[in-house]
């Protein structure tokens, strides 16, 4: 009985989360997008990160793209085939990317994707300045919000689903070993380049596609806001407040503290940047682990003491 | 086919510094060879290059005829040649059992669920470990973290098995368990190549020397005769003792 209560409970969140926008106001869809978004951005940069512990800072760099490629190609292409189109592109440049970086361990992998989404960003605005003539495109899609969020909410479906898989896959087995110690992955077997290429893209598509599908919301967009870092921080801070290694670990994080910078923007909007830097150091400081890493170590070391309160037992 | 290790004039440099120099020796299968040698004379260099760990300068390793040498560990490891390492290494974030299925999923037999849940039990209980399987792999003692490292390595079903200081570290009483765990694992018919100071071990498990020094082999014999040698005593002892 509990083995079926999971996929129930998940069943069950997912068809309420669908009913959502037939009741709630344009400001409920609106946070729902914004949250959604998040969670899946979360999520997918575990799905990645978590375990091999590359802690990547080019989420908005994939997420970025994917609004792109829906800004240059809205008009000229019907919507499905853009989105297609934006994870292509996606994947392409995940696979280049993970070719020539995914040798680089530690420090030289955080510096290299954070300057990746530096590039992209000042590329592409080179190209408009200088070819197109206008930084800035406008989105004109026939997309309502309600069809954003439900978008967002079968790739959020997705992602759980392929990080779930992952987690009892062969596949998890071998990202944990590699976040472990590359030495003795290799020594048990493992294909590591193959192995951490091959997430590393199914991650990246996902972000592109975030980005693709959240693109028509903005009408306007130029390199400054589709390729803001303080995505990338914010999906990294997010996945890590709730435990990357985690599988609910990235939701966890991603809805507390998508609420929480909302309501700072709007209550703080002049001091938002200083209390997200402020909150940044405190997750951090507090809970290098996680929320639920945290809660367990907690909750056992509590146990252990009422173990020891008992009288002894011969061993 | 008489021998199942062959290394030909294998030779590792690090820039000017020639760790291991143009050494040649072979293993024939069911032996335990022992490989020897004062600190630095690039007895451990010889075993990353057997597994991959390291690629050679130049020189040949085969393993069963087929050339070894070249490829990745990975691919090695599914040739048949598993390891441990002079310090040992866990996987700290997994629990027991799950550092045994992990090579159980990758190795030759890729097994997975079930059947790899078993078997990695199995495996444990052969290095006496099998009641630790749900721990973490972080809370072990010093010498159960090496019987699980050796539980791993024998989860690869090696043909070859390659121990680097596997009883190092260890007091008396662990070092006999563990000198009886290697015998056990001889008995089923595994070769075991294996880097190893403590000379009672060695006389216990190797039939077998090869003794390095600085780089160069200076013996290979039968165990007792190899450790008698003048050019081998004056390398561990000095002139005086030869």
């Amino acid at each position: 009985m509990t083995r079926f209560l999971p996929p129930i409970l998940f069943l069950a969140a997912v068809i309420g989360l669908t009913c959502i926008p037939l009741f709630a106001d344009s400001y409920g869809v609106t946070l729902g997008i914004g949250m959604l978004g998040y969670v899946t951005l979360a999520s997918a940069w575990a799905l990645f990160s978590g375990p091999t512990r590359y802690v990547s800072l080019a989420t908005v760099a994939f997420f970025g793209i994917g609004a792109y490629t829906v800004a240059v190609l809205s008009e000229s292409m019907p919507y499905p085939l853009v989105l297609v189109t934006a994870g292509a592109v996606g994947l392409g440049v995940a696979i280049v990317v993970g070719l020539s970086t995914l040798r680089l361990a530690g420090v030289y992998f955080v510096i290299f994707t954070f300057g990746l989404a530096e590039l992209i960003r000042q590329l592409v605005t080179w190209y408009e300045v200088n070819m197109t003539g206008t930084l800035g495109r406008y989105i004109f899609l026939p997309v309502t919000p309600e069809g954003i969020y439900w978008q967002l909410l079968a790739l959020a479906t997705a992602t759980f689903i392929i990080s779930w898989w992952v987690g009892r896959s062969r596949v998890g087995m071998a990202l944990k070993v590699i976040g472990d110690d590359e030495v003795v992955a290799a020594h048990c077997g493992i294909n590591i380049a193959r192995m951490k290429l091959a997430l590393f893209a199914v991650s990246s598509v996902i972000i592109t596609l975030v980005g693709a599908i959240q693109a028509p919301r903005w009408t306007y967009v130029e390199p400054t806001i589709a390729f803001n870092p303080t995505i990338s921080f914010l999906t990294l801070i997010m996945a890590l407040l709730g435990g990357a290694h985690r599988l609910t670990g990235p939701l966890l994080g991603a809805v507390p503290l998508f609420l929480l910078f909302e309501w700072l923007s709007a209550h703080f909007p002049n001091h938002y940047s200083i209390i997200l830097g402020l909150v940044f150091i405190a997750i951090v400081f507090v809970l290098p682990r996680g929320v639920l890493a945290f809660v367990e170590e907690n909750w056992k070391r509590w146990r252990r003491r009422e173990i020891k309160k008992l009288p002894a037992v011969a061993e | 086919m008489s021998e199942l290790l062959k290394i030909e004039e294998l030779t590792k440099r690090f820039g000017g510094l020639t760790a291991v120099n143009s050494v040649s020796f072979s293993v024939a299968p069911g032996e335990v060879v022992g490989l020897l040698g004062p600190n630095g004379s690039g007895k451990t260099t010889v075993l990353n290059m057997i597994s991959g760990h390291l690629p050679a300068t130049s020189g040949r390793i085969a393993l069963g005829g087929q050339t070894i040498s070249g490829l990745a560990p990975n691919q090695i490891v599914l040739k048949g040649v598993s390891r441990t390492f002079q310090l040992v290494r866990g996987l700290p974030s997994l629990t027991v059992g799950e550092n045994v299925v992990a090579a159980l999923a990758f190795g030759r037999r890729k097994l997975w669920g079930k059947a790899a849940q078993a078997e990695a039990l199995q495996r444990l209980d052969e290095v006496g470990l099998a009641h630790r399987a749900d721990q973490s792999a972080q809370e072990l003692t010093y010498i159960d973290q090496k019987r699980m490292e050796l539980a791993r390595a024998l989860a690869l079903e090696p043909e070859l098995l390659l121990l680097d200081e596997w009883l190092a570290g260890l007091n008396p009483t662990e070092m006999a368990t563990g000198i009886e765990l290697i015998r056990s694992i001889q008995r089923r018919g595994a070769t075991i190549l294996m880097v190893e100071h403590m000379m009672d071990a060695i006389r216990a498990l190797c039939s077998r020397c090869v003794v390095m020094n600085a780089g160069r082999k200076i013996a290979d014999g039968p165990t007792a005769a190899t450790l008698a040698d003048r050019e081998v005593v004056t390398a561990y002892l000095g002139e005086a003792y030869a």
